[in-house]
């Protein structure tokens, strides 16, 4: 389903700014894969880059999703080929009802790909259930998208996006970060209950915890911009107990 | 829009991103370019006015004369514009064979009602439907009045102003130029010398008028200009809403627009005045566009309520600072307002509120939002008077930038002489961040469907005040607005 190869990133208009250094990737239909790595190692840079955001040039490598490369394609784009990034730091939308904003998604993802839209009533229903599934409150979603939203609300907040929206892959950034317990086991429901063959998972995190609930077919470690290790589920245990010091020194004496 | 003829001949002025600018051939019955006493006696002779207000219209002409040769057009205001010829303007023009305003629907022109129907006003049997009755103004002249029966049964008065001097004197009499005399300013003069016609609403005491009445603006002529006036009387604790909205053609030259409007609310009464202003603000390289300086004040007297909101997407000028003057004890002003400039607009709007009565209390929203190379100015006075004990105001100024090249300024005005009086000043500048558009993109929004949701949310609490219709009027205009300031 996705393939990237040799990805090098730089920051726009930043001299020597490189920071994912030659990633390669591929992620198989209906395969979930972990990313893991220290703070500032580009897992974010590579979930942003993958969604196409603006400020982030790729210098080298190729990204394919399907065979095709999407890397002249707008985040929209690449929205309405099924892609989806719940955010890490989810931004805050003065004014816009979740309600609103999701249909407008649900609406523009239709309109481009020449399907029928989904009608006020039957997507009033649909958002209702998800809002329970996800244990948001629903007197937050008659408030403004993500504005004042607790950390843990956002990242409900990006779960009932997922949810209602049902992307073919779906990039989760750190959304299990920031949650209380029952949190978590909802998004690993969700996530559990979303998987399928044709549905693959880039899921970034930084705790074992959440692969307990979700059994990843495959961990990566990202050090300074490069995958330095890939394995199966064992890999987290590993990071849990040990760290990531042994992967800092060869980062550092390969650098 | 159908009509091809004046379409081809004036789209190359746009890249055609003002869609209501067609042009109506219609004979129009044209009085001399030029300001003089004889062209004020001719407009009021052509209306069959009585001589007081004949009267009246010279006063204000011989003070706006005096003012014009003491080169005392107001200068104050953020604003550049080159200097208007006040002599070559046309200062009468009425569409030909309607100097008698029309009995029905029938007697009216039907390339006129054409126009109102490209403009998207339910005129006939769609405002019953809707629950809005419209008086329609076409250059100078009121063309149609809706349900005028119905709402006669309530003892409501809903007619052009040129009616109403006819068949309301008194009232008229009474109140014309009491909440804006014309001595207050440089257009207001020249408004009340030469207005042609506008909106006349009385609504008897303790009656809530069941819809909201609209007024429909539209400049036609070439090089004419617009000087309607508005006069809203509540009786003690009526209520009433009312809606004004305007258009213009595309004029390379520009088009002066000097309206005034009066608002009185008797004691215990509520008037909420909604605008959608869409003149039309010029080629995107700053040509042409409507010149507006508008006048628009409030009378509050006791427990009384006067709200003023308005969406200002139009023209390429705009001067105007609806105030409510709270004399009455306990009575309620209100300002919301959403002004969008872009590309060489520029906008120099807020508010007055003087807090006489005690317990007085005012809020003032403002939203501006600046594209392009527009400039947006928030101009606001709040005045506490000695009496006003317990006076109370709130004000949120907020400003959006869309690029770089946009300019927004803020200048408020704050005297208070009670040191009973609370007031609290709220202001932000902001930026459409890429943080937000990445993630409304990310959703599958297209850049401009992410700019617009951002731009109308911000506005939200503005928009919101609005009549319902309206509100998703006001959304569609100032996505319409910003095209080419963003994608
Ligand atoms: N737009 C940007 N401009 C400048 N530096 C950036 C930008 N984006 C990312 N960086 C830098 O790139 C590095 C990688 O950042 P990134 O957010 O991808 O890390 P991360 O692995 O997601 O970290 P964390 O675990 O803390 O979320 C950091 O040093 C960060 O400061
Ligand atoms: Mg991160």
């Amino acid at each position: 389903m996705l393939e990237i190869k040799n990805l090098h990133t730089s920051v726009l208009d930043i001299d020597d700014s490189e920071i994912l250094k030659g990633i390669d990737l591929s992620v198989g239909k209906g395969e979930i894969h972990a990313i893991m790595g220290p703070n500032g190692s580009g897992k974010s840079t590579l979930a942003n880059v993958l969604m196409g955001r603006f400020d982030y040039v790729v210098t080298e490598g190729e990204i394919t999703l399907d065979g095709e490369s999407i890397l002249d394609l707008r985040p929209d784009q690449r929205a309405h080929l099924g892609m989806f990034l719940a955010f890490q730091y989810p931004a805050e939308i003065p004014g816009v009802r979740p309600w609103q904003f999701l249909k407008a998604a649900l609406d523009s993802k239709a309109e481009a790909r020449g399907e029928e839209k989904m009608t006020v009533r039957n997507f009033s229903k649909l958002f209702d259930e998800k809002v329970g599934a996800v244990g948001i409150n629903p007197t937050l979603v008659k408030r403004s998208l993500n504005e004042g939203f607790s950390g843990g609300e956002k990242k409900r907040n990006e779960m009932l996006q997922l949810e209602v929206l049902q992307p073919t892959l779906a990039i989760l950034d750190e959304t299990d970060s920031g949650l209380d317990v029952d949190a978590l086991r909802i998004v690993a429901e969700g996530v559990n209950s979303m998987r399928s063959p044709g549905r693959s998972f880039i899921v970034v995190t930084h705790y074992q915890r959440l692969l307990n609930y979700i059994t990843p077919d495959v961990v990566h470690i990202l050090v300074n911009g490069k995958i330095v290790n890939t394995g199966g589920p064992e890999l987290a245990l590993e990071v849990e107990k040990d760290g990531y010091k042994k992967y800092l020194v060869t980062s550092e004496a390969t650098a | 829009m159908t009509n091809q003829n004046t379409i081809s001949r004036e789209s190359d002025l746009s890249g055609g991103e003002y869609k209501w600018g067609f042009v109506t051939d219609v004979e129009t019955d044209l009085a001399p370019k030029g300001l003089s006493e004889d062209i004020v006696r001719l407009i009021s002779s052509k209306k069959g006015e009585p001589e007081w207000l004949l009267e009246w219209r010279l006063k204000a002409y011989r003070y706006w004369v005096g003012l014009n040769e003491a080169d005392a057009e107001p200068d104050w205001a953020m604003i550049e514009y080159p200097k208007i010829d006040y002599q070559d303007i046309y200062y009468y023009a009425a569409p030909k064979g309607t100097n008698e305003a029309p009995k029905s629907l029938d007697d009216v022109d039907p390339k006129m009602l054409e126009t109102f129907e490209k403009l998207g006003i339910p005129l006939q049997e769609r405002a019953a439907l809707a629950g809005v009755a419209v008086d329609a103004v076409f250059d100078s002249i009121s063309v149609a009045t809706t349900m005028e029966k119905q709402l006669g049964e309530l003892g409501i008065i809903f007619c052009s102003f040129s009616e109403a001097v006819k068949n309301h004197p008194d009232l008229i009499k009474k109140y014309l130029g009491s909440v804006v005399p014309y001595t207050d300013n440089f257009f207001a003069a020249l408004n009340a010398a030469v207005f042609s016609d506008g909106s006349f609403v009385y609504i008897p005491p303790g009656v809530r008028c069941p819809i909201e009445l609209m007024t429909y603006f539209r400049i036609n002529t070439e090089g004419s200009g617009q000087f309607e006036r508005t006069l809203i009387v509540a009786d003690k604790g009526a209520y009433v809403s009312y809606l004004e909205g305007c258009t213009a053609p595309f004029r390379k030259t520009s088009q002066l627009h000097a309206a005034t409007v009066e608002l009185i609310a008797l004691d215990d009464a509520e008037i909420k005045y909604s605008t959608i202003q869409n003149w039309f603000p010029g080629t995107p390289d700053g040509e042409g566009g409507v010149y507006n300086f508008v006048t628009k004040r409030g009378r509050a007297d006791r427990n009384s309520k006067i709200s003023w909101t308005q969406v200002e997407t139009g023209s390429a000028i705009t001067w105007k600072y609806p105030s409510v003057i709270l004399r009455g004890d306990n009575s309620v002003g209100e300002f919301f307002s959403v002004a969008l400039v872009n590309n060489h607009q520029q906008a120099d709007t807020g508010t007055k509120m003087i807090h006489i009565g005690k317990n007085t209390k005012s809020t003032i929203v403002s939203k501006g939002i600046s594209a392009g190379k527009g400039n947006n100015t928030y101009r606001g006075q709040v005045q506490i008077m000695p009496g006003a004990e317990n006076a109370v105001n709130h004000t949120q100024c907020d400003s959006l930038l869309v690029g770089d090249e946009c300019g927004a300024h803020t200048v408020p005005y704050i005297e208070v002489r009670n040191p009973t009086a609370r007031l609290e000043h709220e202001a932000s500048t902001s930026k459409v961040s890429d943080d937000q558009l990445f993630y409304l993109m990310a959703r599958g929004l297209s850049e401009e469907e992410a700019h617009h949701m951002i731009i109308t949310g911000w506005s939200r609490d503005v928009i919101k005040e609005l009549p319902f219709e309206f509100a998703l009027e006001a959304s569609q205009l100032l996505k319409v607005s910003l095209e080419g300031a963003v994608g």
